[in-house]
């Protein structure tokens, strides 16, 4: 089949109106022009590039996308952009190590092999790190942890093993703290 | 020697990465000026389409291109019929890429629009105009087949897809023979995959070199290709396809082709440009397969000590609007449908059903669960109607240890080849499930619970499972001469069980480096383009015993250099570490200076490779550098086509709290015995048998596609379709038996579906032991809810 002739040029980018977003994501200030109706999640995949906190269902039900918002573990795909300038966003590509070093969570993660094909992944080690930093001593009853991972879903693992690897960070965090 | 990592727990390869955030999903790849497509779909089951207006969206400024089937060209066709059966009804109906005159499930693509982001790409759909002709359904399954139902496509009066009966020995006969005989009924609804990151694919064309890359999350790239190189008459070398990070599959991406796989290659090849499709949840609801919806009426003769002599099982399997994927998974059903019974005498009938919903197509588990539940629900009505306990029956019709090969003649597998079991304990795994649950102890508990008015059950569930089915696999192993780390390639896909770590445990025990050294590549036509694809529970068998077979010839020409550059025989080198060593030595080789010396050159690159030139001494030898007959470096390939399917099995029991109040359930204890043949590494194979009884807990308790009566889908999101989240999963304890294979050199079988086999059966049989004071009926459905318990209590009640 013949090539498509354009009737008109293909633009260079959406003629949404845009509006300048700024906010620290991993340490760092950074402005973007943003469309108002464009979702934080992909504010931060599409324009900041930082594609490791992924999106599963866009309802605020899977818990994928979660990122840390000033502090507290929050659902990306809920909020736009604009609604998050000024805030300190962390995502996962903030939790390792400078030097690459696995933060405790996500050495925990691998030594119980609390994750399969990764993609819920991020979203599990975002709310873990939230909760772990914000909970000095964690309840580690097996009721209580699944308490706390009950914003996420995984359809690979069946959780046990990220429960496990809950138990593992908080013994690796304490570790690190002596 | 070094310490053999076939066996070991070991951690995976893929995980750093993944942890990171930096895996390579298909939206997380950057296509520098990609453009974004959405579909228009179908807001009806089935209609037929009065008119198509794209003149809104086409006139919206950042809109590319809206496509219809009148513009789609030659791919305005039926798409590929994957596996076709003499039995299917006028060879089979599958769909075209976008809709043409009648649309056959809601959710169906009509149009498709290309435009500069997503965002703007969704608003053109939602003003393309659709002027629908709406006509009538029929959902029911058994209403559908009835004369006078409307029909899914007008020339196929009756609905029914396909027919087929299969016989292994003389039913007649043993119904004839029997002391007692039971019937039983069982529905199970339709469910699907969900894995967490939905299908997408994204393509990019080179006009000039007139090369096609697509990334498809496709659990088959090989396969994929093929059916781009056919549908686009390019040749198979123009294309290349990549399965990158892969976030589940679970046999929703087997499928191909869903429209999206090829209009997006097609409109990139059309705008010269880049273009991406991400699926989103919805879509994936209504757009991709689904799987499971089938009813039986199976029954057994049998002897009064409960001995089965015979079975017959007719029932209907819902293969939605198409059939693309063949009688596949009735297939499967049919031929699993007495698990792990001697039971003689066999005679199956299938009917496949066209209803107006999405086409049915494999999903984890794939027909096996269907047949499980059918089975397994009999044989426990059958226990309780003779007076047996529902452990004992099991016992008495086991196929013994020293019965195997246990070949069921006549029946056909979905290879096309007898249905012939090939190994197994399986009274022993189910003496290790009682001893290990402690039933005698347990029915104390229960007792004393009943007694508070409490309800807790115990069930039970056995299955077997075909697995590693053929054509084949390919295994390449190849040692790279600079860096000395070995490189292992398969035709496979992987959405997250771990080959790039159980494959290089398999290398590396032949070659002597460490798993890390193994540079695992699968997922892309260009790396390795034999093969077929990643479905079946058959990667770790068909590419496991591939790349050992290859990894075995690489290790026989490793010590053969090394013998050579050290001087000695063969017989006295050892590989490990990374080096090949005198055995009680201390002088060695590394891989490298090894792939390097058995590669003559013209150039160095680095000190290594100096001793590899044409004036470096080791080079004198008569004859020309690279002998006749002889390849260039340590580089080998392997094929691996198994003579048949290996059949891996096992058990289930939980313990269930059942509570009348609100109806819900507990699971206070969930435990699985497991045998598939000898394990690569226990931990993945742990992660595998825990996801899949995760998903079967969802598939038997909270999940459901629902439609109603018009065929709009109910559950298409998931507020909707309840996955269960941590709070619903109990850990389960899983203990493993290894009963080796004997149908392939590593003496391995399928682990990747089995978890999910047998689990609404347990959940159905606690129910039913929990609530036997109350006199409930016999639980018949899957998935079941808190509504069922509801009106199973009601109407025992009504009935006291």
């Amino acid at each position: 089949m013949a090539k498509t002739v354009l009737k008109k040029p293909i633009p260079a980018a959406s003629s949404d109106p845009k509006v300048p977003v700024t906010l620290t994501v991993n340490g760092e200030t950074v402005t973007r022009e943003a469309s108002p109706r464009m979702l934080l999640s992909d504010f931060i995949r599409h324009e900041l590039g930082l594609t490791g906190t992924h999106v599963g269902c866009e309802h605020g039900v899977c818990g994928c996308c979660t990122v840390t918002i000033d502090g507290r573990a929050g659902r990306s795909c809920l909020a736009f952009a604009v609604q998050a300038d000024g805030a300190e966003i962390r995502t996962i590509e903030g939790v390792a190590d400078e030097d690459g070093t696995l933060h405790p969570i996500q050495q925990a993660m691998m030594e119980c092999h609390g994750l399969q094909c990764g993609y819920c992944t991020p979203g599990f080690v975002m709310s873990m790190l939230s909760y772990l930093e914000e909970t000095p001593e964690p309840d580690l009853s097996e009721k209580a942890i699944r308490e706390v991972l009950s914003g996420n879903l995984c359809r690979c693992t069946g959780y046990a093993n990220i429960v496990k690897a809950f138990r593992r960070s908080v013994e690796l965090m304490n570790a690190a703290a002596d | 020697m070094s310490t053999r990592q076939f066996g070991e727990p070991v951690q995976r390869n893929a995980d750093p990465a993944l942890l990171k955030g930096e895996g390579a999903f298909i939206d997380d790849i950057s296509l520098p000026g990609a453009l974004h497509a959405a579909f228009v779909r179908s807001e009806h089951a089935r209609a037929r389409i009065r008119s198509i207006d794209i003149s809104a969206a086409e006139s919206l400024p950042d809109v590319v291109a809206v496509y219809t089937a009148d513009t789609i060209g030659a791919l305005d066709v039926e798409l590929p019929m994957l596996i076709p059966h003499p039995c299917i009804t006028s060879g089979g109906k599958t769909q075209r890429p976008l809709a043409r005159d009648d649309v056959f499930y809601a959710g169906q693509c009509i149009a498709m629009v290309v435009a500069v982001d997503r965002y703007t790409a969704e608003d053109a759909c939602s003003v393309v105009e659709v002027a629908y002709e709406p006509l009538p359904v029929e959902l029911d399954l058994e209403k559908a087949i009835a004369d006078g139902a409307p029909p899914v496509h007008d020339d196929i009066p009756n609905n029914v897809a396909a027919h087929f009966v299969q016989e292994s020995g003389d039913a007649d006969a043993a119904f004839a023979a029997a002391e007692h005989t039971t019937t039983v009924r069982v529905r199970l609804e339709r469910s699907t995959a969900a894995p967490m990151e939905c299908r997408a694919v994204a393509a990019r064309w080179d006009g000039v070199s007139g090369e096609l890359t697509v990334w498809d999350s496709t659990q088959a790239t090989i396969s994929v290709r093929g059916g781009l190189a056919s549908l686009f008459d390019i040749d198979e070398d123009r294309i290349r396809v990549i399965a990158p990070n892969v976030g589940g599959g679970f046999g929703q991406k087997i499928m191909m082709f869903h429209p999206d796989e090829i209009l997006v290659p097609f409109a990139a090849m059309q705008l010269d440009r880049p273009v991406k499709y991400i699926e989103d949840r919805v879509e994936n609801f209504i757009g991709a397969s689904q799987e499971r919806a089938q009813i039986h009426e199976i029954s057994l003769a049998a002897k009064k000590d409960g001995t089965v002599l015979g079975l017959r099982d007719s029932f209907i399997h819902d293969t939605g609007a198409f059939i693309p994927y063949g009688i596949a998974i009735a297939q499967v059903a049919s031929t699993s449908i007495a698990g792990p019974y001697r039971i003689p005498d066999i005679w199956v009938e299938m009917t496949l059903v066209y209803t107006p919903c999405v086409q049915v197509t494999p999903y984890r588990g794939c027909g096996r669960p269907q047949a499980c539940f059918a089975i397994e629900r009999a044989l426990d009505r059958l226990a309780d109607e003779l007076g047996i306990d529902r452990t004992e029956i099991r016992r008495r019709n086991f196929i013994g240890p020293g019965e195997f090969p246990y070949e069921r003649e006549g029946l056909l597998f979905a290879d096309g080849l007898a249905v012939n079991y090939d190994s197994g304990e399986y009274e022993k795994a189910l003496d290790l499930i009682t001893e290990t649950v402690d039933l005698a102890g347990f029915r104390k508990e229960q007792e004393a619970a009943r007694a508070e008015g409490r309800y807790l059950g115990f069930g039970i569930g056995f299955y077997v499972e075909g697995t590693g089915l053929g054509p084949y696999e390919g295994g390449h192993v190849k040692v790279h001469p600079i860096t000395g780390k070995v490189y292992v390639t398969t035709g496979l896909t992987s959405q997250g069980q771990g080959h790039e770590t159980v494959f290089a445990q398999i290398a590396a025990d032949q070659v002597g480096c460490d798993v890390r050294d193994v540079i695992f590549v699968e997922g892309d036509t260009q790396a390795h383009e034999w093969g077929v694809a990643t479905f079946a529970s058959r990667a770790a068998v068909v590419s496991g015993n591939a790349i050992h077979k290859a990894a075995v010839k690489a290790r026989a020409r490793i010590i053969a250099a090394a013998a050579n550059m050290l001087e000695t025989g063969e017989d006295s080198i050892e590989l490990r570490d990374g080096r090949a060593w005198i055995v009680d030595g201390n002088r060695s080789v590394s891989l490298a200076e090894i792939a390097t010396a058995s590669n003559p050159l013209r150039y160095a690159f680095n000190e290594a490779s100096q001793t590899a030139t044409q004036f470096a001494p080791a080079s004198t030898h008569d004859g020309p550098p690279l002998a006749e007959g002889q390849a260039p470096g340590i580089e080998e390939t392997d094929y691996f086509s198994p003579s048949h399917a290996t059949w891996a099995y096992g058990v289930h029991a939980a313990i269930v709290e059942f509570f009348p109040d609100t109806c819900g359930m507990e699971i206070k204890r969930y435990l699985c015995i497991h045998d598939c043949g000898n394990m690569i590494n226990p931990m993945i194979v742990e992660g595998q048998v825990m996801g899949g009884i995760g998903q079967g807990i969802g598939g038997a308790f909270y999940e459901r596609c629902a439609f109603d009566g018009n065929g709009t889908p109910l559950a298409a999101n998931f507020m909707d379709f309840l996955m269960p989240y941590a709070t619903e999963v109990p850990d389960a304890e899983i203990l493993h038996m290894e009963t080796p294979s004997p149908l392939n050199p590593l003496g391995i079988k399928g682990v990747g579906e089995a978890g999910t086999i047998p689990v609404s059966q347990v959940v159905a049989s606690a129910m039913e032991d929990a609530f036997a004071p109350l006199g409930i009926a016999p639980v018949r459905e899957s998935p079941m809810s808190p509504d069922m318990i509801h009106g199973l209590l009601a109407e025992a009640q009504s009935r006291r």
